[in-house]
């Protein structure tokens, strides 16, 4: 009999190499309870959270938290339903037209996250004979829903507007629409893209432009809509997608849009239709969250300060960090050996960091991920620093020498 | 440009053996991700560069089918005809 389970055998020996060499799973730490925004216990220790998503430190929103424990007393733990049945309250209501105010569109769609969120729109939005154009460094959440819509998929280098524009060209004269799907901050590397130069060929071309802002949300531009509000095309973008599950703090993903059609998306889109909705305590925890992300502008100052005082710091040890300044910051390793010493030694140092490994780096190359928050002290940051240049010369990825 | 299925495959394993680590004795008939030990992000990568050669767009969903050199050769010169 052929085992069912033949198929993990890689992952099997790929696991079992990387916690023999490590001593632990990378990928099975425990957080045992979050102390504040930028402190958890892990193996019984106080850790530094450097890889948690949370830019703003809103998890622990103090407005966030009083908003769900209201809820929770008023409207109870969950919907039972789907949004398109008995799964949408006022409350989802509420936050969708907040959020569409946010932005100055005419409609949102909230899912019960935001990978459903990405899912969801492109697997509905494009047709048998449409073409979805995916930037090549695009989100595991993007690929999916590529796999599941029945257009033609075609890939063009990673942030690259010329070799964008010269695979949309290729089409020129083939009937069906185009789709142009690319992330506002690249979630494994921090790579920002020129959207500026990406809504001009959208443009040129005739094409739709969706931008996941999953990681930018909150973090660019001057109200924090994203890199598009940064760039000043927030014009072009036909739809935004984004999550809950980072700058606010909570769990849930949208999408956003001036095109009236948004309406019938909402009665084909199965990620959408065919789950149950957000409970009421998430979805007034993330208005809450929205409110505070509102009314403290000032987080985002703090957060692309302390991004820099981190980015600095790793390049005066000499690490190979990212080149851009974002709150997202990929240290590149060489080889795993070296990646999977490192990322152990940082954690029993006291930081916690994410270890990402190939497949699912752009380069097959090992990425200590960290990302920064508004709420880290500059001591904090400090001493993260300290801890990456012990771990770098534990490791060999650092010499005595320069760091 | 009349691109056959054999000029097509002799030019992609040109291509292929730029690449050190790709066996010397490959033939149209090799399997790309079992012969070639090609995971499918390397496939895509690859591919994207055959692309750019040959002036034309391979649509992902028609990697799916595709096993052998061969295989590629046969899809980029369909496309080529349809366009
Ligand atoms: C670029 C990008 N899009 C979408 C998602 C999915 O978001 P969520 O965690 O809300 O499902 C993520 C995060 O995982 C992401 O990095």
């Amino acid at each position: 009999m052929t085992s069912l389970f033949a198929k993990f055998d890689g992952t099997a020996s790929a696991l079992g190499a990387l916690v023999q060499a490590g001593g632990r799973n990378p990928f099975a730490v425990v957080i045992e309870k979050p102390l504040s925004s930028t402190v958890g216990i892990i193996e019984g220790r106080e850790t530094l959270l450097f890889g948690t998503n949370n830019y703003l430190g809103l998890s622990q929103s103090e407005r966030a938290i009083k908003a769900a424990q209201d809820a929770v007393a008023k409207y109870g733990v969950g919907t039972t339903g789907s949004r398109i049945a008995n799964g949408t309250q006022s409350l989802h209501r509420q936050l969708e037209k907040r959020i569409a105010d946010y932005f100055n569109r005419r409609d949102a769609m909230v899912f019960s996250t935001g990978y459903q969120a990405n899912l969801g729109m492109i697997s509905t939005l494009v047709g048998k004979d449409d073409y979805l154009i995916l930037d090549a460094d695009s989100h595991a959440s993007i690929y999916d829903g590529s796999r599941l819509s029945p257009a033609q998929v075609i890939r063009f280098r990673h942030n690259d507007a010329d070799d964008l524009y010269k695979r949309l060209k290729r089409l020129d004269g083939t009937p069906g629409a185009k789709l142009v799907v690319v992330e506002g901050i690249y979630s494994m590397t921090g790579n920002v893209a020129p959207v500026a130069e990406m809504a001009a060929i959208k443009r040129e071309t005739g094409s739709y432009l969706l931008v996941d802002e999953a990681h930018s949300f909150g973090v660019m531009g001057e109200k924090g809509l994203g890199v598009a509000e940064a760039a000043g095309v927030e014009a072009d973008v036909d739809f935004v997608v984004g999550t809950f599950s980072k700058s606010l703090g909570t769990v849930g993903g949208y999408c956003v849009s001036d095109h009236p059609e948004l309406e019938f998306v909402r009665l084909n889109c199965r990620p959408y239709m065919f789950t149950a909705s957000l409970p009421p305590e998430v979805i007034a925890a993330t208005m809450a969250a929205l409110e505070d992300m509102q009314a403290h502008p000032e987080l985002r100052t703090q957060l692309m300060d302390n991004a820099a005082r981190l980015h600095a710091g790793f390049h005066k040890i000499g690490l190979n960090a990212s080149r851009q300044v974002s709150p997202v910051i990929a240290v590149t390793l060489e080889e795993m050996g070296q990646a999977i010493v490192m990322w152990n030694r940082l954690l029993e140092l006291g930081v916690y960091v994410n270890l990402s490994v190939p497949p699912a780096t752009p380069d097959h190359r090992p990425l200590l991920r960290c990302s920064v928050m508004a709420t880290h002290t500059a001591a904090q940051i400090d001493q993260a620093i300290e801890i990456f240049r012990q771990a770098g010369l534990d490791a060999g990825v650092l010499s005595t020498a320069t760091a | 440009m009349s691109e056959t299925v054999e000029s097509v495959s002799a030019l992609i394993i040109q291509k292929l053996l730029e690449n050190p680590k790709v066996p010397r004795d490959i033939d149209g008939n090799c399997k790309i991700m079992e012969d070639l030990a090609f995971d499918s992000l390397a496939v895509m990568n690859f591919v994207m560069e055959v692309e750019d050669t040959l002036d034309v767009s391979v649509p992902l969903d028609k990697l799916a089918d595709i096993r052998t050199i061969n295989d590629l050769a046969a899809c980029i010169v369909a496309l080529k005809n349809k366009g």
